[in-house]
């Protein structure tokens, strides 16, 4: 077993150069750098210390997330003014003298456009300029570091060439939270093994042909892993939520959705035919409202009784690093006999001491939770997702749900490498492997978010998530960010409107278990290189931070 | 002045007066203002009433269509809701229902042209997958697959849009373009939810979409999802599709003034609830005749039917540029997994930023990725006409002891389908006293089960969420038929399923 579980968790030197720093921001960044590495495994004893953080901070702020100056603010909806105006210049022309690019937004020769142009408005007119930063492509294993395929583009950015180069980059924007993208070590054998044995398919759908042992076998282990009854998996995380939820609910059932639900979240429950409420992001308090008022006032219209109540939260949401106010949420639940749904897409295996998602996070028992949703393209470095319920409603679900009659059935490969990978995060493979990735990325976690802070960047979400994102504001530092990283070899994602808030553009870091504390060390200067140089460092926390532990 | 609150009054009105004038240019609107409420009380109160409307109206509860809310006090409510009593989740599942989880067959180690069940423990020969060109027991393919292991790992751990793009994606794409005869291509991570992204990234509210009613359940999600103006047509009626498209045309014509819409042919190339074919030449002469664009399902006829498993195109010798948008599935024949939609450069494009399954999804994994390519490249060689050839070969016979029997088998699927749906005849079923669904379901399951313990075939009903679908069809035995299998396996399976139904109605009798 020893092959590779040790060097996934890091400890190879670090090959990447690290970019020479001016000497007085050097002296600066020690300053600020005030934790050591613990040489033992406690990290999660650490993990008091972040609930301990957390009361000191609420004693001073009451919100989360905190507003930059307004010169920021300002400075950045001006922007956006610029930015649509030089838009609504060069649609002007472009439909008049430049019909060729702008074909498909027009009506021709009968047919109407083929997409509406104010549909692709943002994407024509900021996304394309700063098209190198999204969609890059890469190679080999998205681990540690990722290798990115060089592109030069001659026409700003419509169309790229490669140059056959690649670029080596400290990889902070994969979904790897434990490390399990690897192409060695235990899993990489045993799914080696299952191709010999399995091939690559099972040719058929769940419910017709398509099922083998070995979906069996693992749904065991998910159901025992999450701690339900009984699991369902599913060939598509996306496909989990959207095929799963209008098996659930119909008309006359009442779906109640976090603002800032995944769109698979939304995608299910307009497919189901209930009816759909939103409540503000995690705010339990406003979801209380929506409940008293939804289910004392009934269905629209007619005033009947809701059939049943959904709530649907997830349990690490991805854009803000925010973690499900789920004890609240367990509380209201009591009185106000909603079901529950949480998508646990990020958290499983990202979070708690086990790794087993939120109810491991803060200790509440599943039994409260009826529906627990997750996937395993993030922490096990696998494909597709499961649900977990009561064995009635797994029984139901594999009559009903769409992906199990009609999609197409995990393949042998991928169930291979979350039987292996969970195998070894539950410390069945008798090295502790799995249990020092978990501790590794909570650590890993608190360690990075807690020295942003320190630094002075506007960072959101929870202290103990692997998300960190990291505010940027202006939209023209969104692509100005990602090539400074990418410049000195630190791999980023970025995101703007329309996908973010019009002023919240952000870049979001995703920490890994494969990451060691020199690389964490060195993407903490990059990244403050490039906040002094883009003038990122706008928090008015920073003192209060200093006094923390991570 | 000795009274501190006039004082205060004046001093107040004092500053701010010498503050507006401090504005530049402030003396010209402070006059405008003066001279146009001089001597006009009427106008002062007008603007005054309106000004308090604006405060009022903007601190107002937000207005929602569905308004007319009971006033309730909060005693009342809690009283609602502690009376207040929720439906379970899921209904108890019905006898037929537990019939049909338990009688699904777990197959025990690989997939494969005689795999074994854990029923009986026994290797059935298989007409049950999707397995059509024997692509699972390729061992070139999981050589591939095991070198692209060592070089990627299983997981992309990211969606496509950010660091989840591999070099290996953007080959198959190429390949799928190539193969097809297509601008460009795109992949998704899953064959079924593949059409629904599509045909929701471009069929909007007001849009008009015309769907064959035989069509696949995930085209009538994709359907849904649109929120377009949906019409049927009667499957396979292309009579009926013109009749569907002229009355739309007529419609139009009424309303000159508004704005032209998009307008969809949705339907499937190889018929997974029929086994038959749509007539591709003639839909793309109505799509020219009537302006509308084409939405092609392969996901059963790609790598199947054609002499180089082009799909529908290659059978009717219809350039695959004309249709608008081909979508695929590398789940059935190529054993992989995942989904694609080839077409012009704007159509994927769009679909990069749109395709909802794409964007918010994990891209799928290397090694599915390579295979797809690779069953692909295998198609093209000469070792893949001949296995294309044994298909149609292995089907037609099948489908000749078949049809000896048609008092008592309905056979929907037409020559050169490697599904065949299998249906007792309405008439046959009239005379055995079977009326209910329910009864057909047990009937044609006495069949899969006789057949697998004495003639060690492995065969399935079709299966479907029924009060989902939107025309839901007859109840069906569906076989697949496998390349690799000799044709005196396929004929004496064949027999062993025909003298299943007529023994299955006699004893009805």
């Amino acid at each position: 077993m020893g092959k590779g579980s040790r060097s996934a968790v890091a400890t190879s030197p670090v090959s990447l150069k690290a970019t020479p720093l001016s000497s007085q921001h050097h002296a600066k960044f020690q300053e600020a750098l005030s934790v050591k590495e613990p040489k033992e495994k406690l990290y999660w004893k650490g993990f008091s210390s972040s609930f301990k953080n957390r009361a000191l901070f609420k004693a001073h702020y009451d919100d989360e997330m905190e507003e930059p100056p307004y010169f920021y603010l300002i400075t950045t909806y001006l922007s956006y003014i610029i930015l649509s105006f030089f838009g609504h210049v060069r649609d002007f022309y472009g439909f008049r003298w430049n019909k060729v690019a702008f074909a498909h937004l027009m009506p021709s020769n009968g047919y109407a456009a083929l997409t509406s142009d104010w549909d692709s408005f943002w994407t024509r007119n900021l996304k394309r300029r700063i098209e190198d930063c999204f969609a890059v492509p890469t190679t080999l294993v998205p681990g540690r570091t990722i290798n990115m395929l060089e592109r030069v583009t001659n026409d700003y950015c419509r169309t790229f060439q490669f140059t056959g180069r690649l670029k080596e980059a400290v990889n902070l924007s994969s979904y790897n939270y434990l490390g399990f993208a690897q192409s060695t070590g235990p899993c990489a054998d045993a799914v080696e093994e299952i191709v010999h044995s399995y091939g690559m398919s099972s040719c058929g759908t769940r419910m017709e042909s398509g099922s083998l042992d070995l979906h069996t076998k693992t749904e065991e282990l998910v159901a025992e892993f999450v701690g339900k009854e009984a699991a369902l998996l599913v060939s598509m995380g996306y496909a989990t939520n959207s095929t799963t939820i209008a098996s659930l609910t119909s008309k006359g059932s009442l779906i109640i959705s976090d603002e800032l639900n995944h769109n698979s979240l939304v995608f299910g429950s307009r497919l189901s035919g209930a009816y759909i409420r939103v409540f503000k992001h995690n705010d339990v308090a406003d979801l209380e409202a929506v409940l008293r008022d939804a289910i004392s006032q009934g269905q629209p219209r007619t005033h009947r009784p809701w059939k049943n109540i959904l709530l649907i939260v997830e349990g690490l949401y991805s854009m803000e690093g925010s973690i499900v106010k789920l004890p609240e949420i367990v509380e209201l639940k009591k009185k106000y006999k909603f079901h529950l749904y949480v998508d646990e897409a990020h958290s499983i295996g990202a979070i708690g001491p086990r790794g087993r998602g939120v109810c491991d996070y803060y200790g509440v028992d599943p039994k409260h939770i009826d529906i627990l949703m997750g996937t395993f393209t993030k922490s096990f470095g696998a494909a597709g997702g499961y649900i977990c319920a009561s064995k009635e409603i797994i029984d139901s679900l594999r009559l009903d749900n769409h992906s199990s009659v009609y999609g197409e059935s995990m393949s042998p490969i991928i169930l291979q490498q979350i039987y292996t990978s969970m195998w070894s995060i539950m410390g069945r493979d008798g090295t502790g492997a799995g249990q020092e990735r978990l501790s590794r990325l909570a650590w890993n976690a608190r360690y990075l978010g807690s020295n942003l802070r320190k630094l002075g960047f506007i960072i959101y979400g929870d202290r103990d998530s692997p998300v960190i994102p990291l505010l940027l504001f202006n939209p023209a530092k969104i692509p100005a960010f990602s090539r400074e990283c990418r410049k000195r070899d630190l791999a980023v994602v970025v995101v703007g409107f329309p996908a973010t808030s019009i002023v919240a553009s952000r870049a979001r870091f995703c920490v890994s278990a494969s990451h060691t504390k020199e690389d964490l060390d060195f993407v903490l200067r990059v990244v403050s290189e490039v906040g002094d140089l883009l003038g990122l460092k706008m928090s008015s926390r920073q003192a209060l931070e200093a006094g923390m532990e991570v | 002045m000795d009274n501190p609150v006039l004082y205060a009054i004046n001093s107040t009105f004092s500053t701010i007066a010498q503050s507006i004038q401090a504005v530049p240019g402030s003396g010209i609107a402070v006059n405008y203002i003066k001279n146009s409420y001089q001597n006009d009380p009427f106008r002062v109160v007008l603007e005054l009433g309106l000004a308090i409307y604006a405060v009022k109206y903007m601190l107002s509860k937000k207005y929602r269509i569905d308004q007319n809310d009971v006033q309730l006090t909060e005693k009342e409510i809690d009283e609602l809701i502690a009376e207040w009593q929720p439906e379970p989740l899921v209904q108890t599942l019905s006898d037929i229902q537990r019939m049909e989880l338990e009688k699904t067959q777990v197959i025990i180690g690989a997939q494969g042209p005689k795999p074994k069940v854990q029923s009986s423990g026994k290797n059935l020969l298989n007409l049950a997958s999707t397995n059509y060109l024997g692509y699972i027991t390729n061992e070139d393919l999981k050589q591939t697959a095991i070198e692209t292991l060592h070089k990627y790992g299983v997981g992309s751990c990211g969606p496509p849009g950010f660091y989840g793009t591999l070099d290996v994606h953007i080959e198959l794409e190429k390949n799928i373009a190539r193969y097809l005869g297509t601008e460009s291509a795109i992949i998704y991570a899953q064959g079924f939810s593949t059409i629904a992204s599509v045909i929701s990234a471009f069929a909007k509210r007001g849009d008009i979409i015309v769907v064959d009613d035989g069509s696949n359940f995930a085209i009538q999600k994709g359907t849904q999802i649109s929120r377009s103006n949906i019409k049927w047509f009667k499957h396979n009626d292309m009579a009926d599709l013109e009749r569907v498209l002229e009355s739309i045309r007529v419609e139009s014509l009424a309303h000159k003034k508004r704005p032209l819409t998009r307008r969809f042919i949705v339907t499937e190339g190889l018929f997974q609830n029929y086994g038959d074919i749509a007539p591709l030449n003639k839909i793309m002469e109505l799509k020219h005749k009537y302006k509308y664009r084409v939405i092609l399902d392969e996901s059963n006829s790609f790598g199947v039917l054609g002499k180089t498993g082009r799909g529908l195109t290659e059978l009717f010798n219809v350039p695959a540029k004309d249709v608008d948008m081909i979508v695929g599935s590398m789940a059935n024949t190529l054993s992989a997994a995942g989904g694609f939609c080839a077409g012009p450069k704007e159509v994927v494009d769009h679909q990069r930023l749109s395709g909802q399954a794409f964007v918010f999804s994990a891209s799928i994994p290397a090694m599915l990725t390579v295979c797809a390519s690779e069953a692909i490249n295998i198609l093209s060689t000469p070792q893949g006409e001949k296995l294309l050839q044994s298909l149609q070969d292995n089907a037609a016979t099948f489908r000749a002891v078949i049809l000896g029997a048609s008092q008592w088998i309905e056979l929907s699927s037409v020559a050169g389908s490697p599904i065949l749906h299998l249906r007792f005849p309405q008439a046959a079923l009239t005379t055995a006293g079977v009326h209910t669904r329910d009864e057909e379901k047990m009937l044609l399951q006495e069949i899969v089960d006789e057949v697998a313990i004495k003639d060690g075939v492995l065969i399935t009903r079709a299966k479907y969420v029924d009060r989902q679908e939107m025309h839901l069809p007859r109840v069906s035995i569906r076989v697949s038929i496998c390349a690799t299998h000799t044709k005196k396996e396929v004929e004496k399976a064949a027999q062993a399923v025909k003298t299943a139904f007529g023994k299955a109605l006699s004893r009805r009798k």
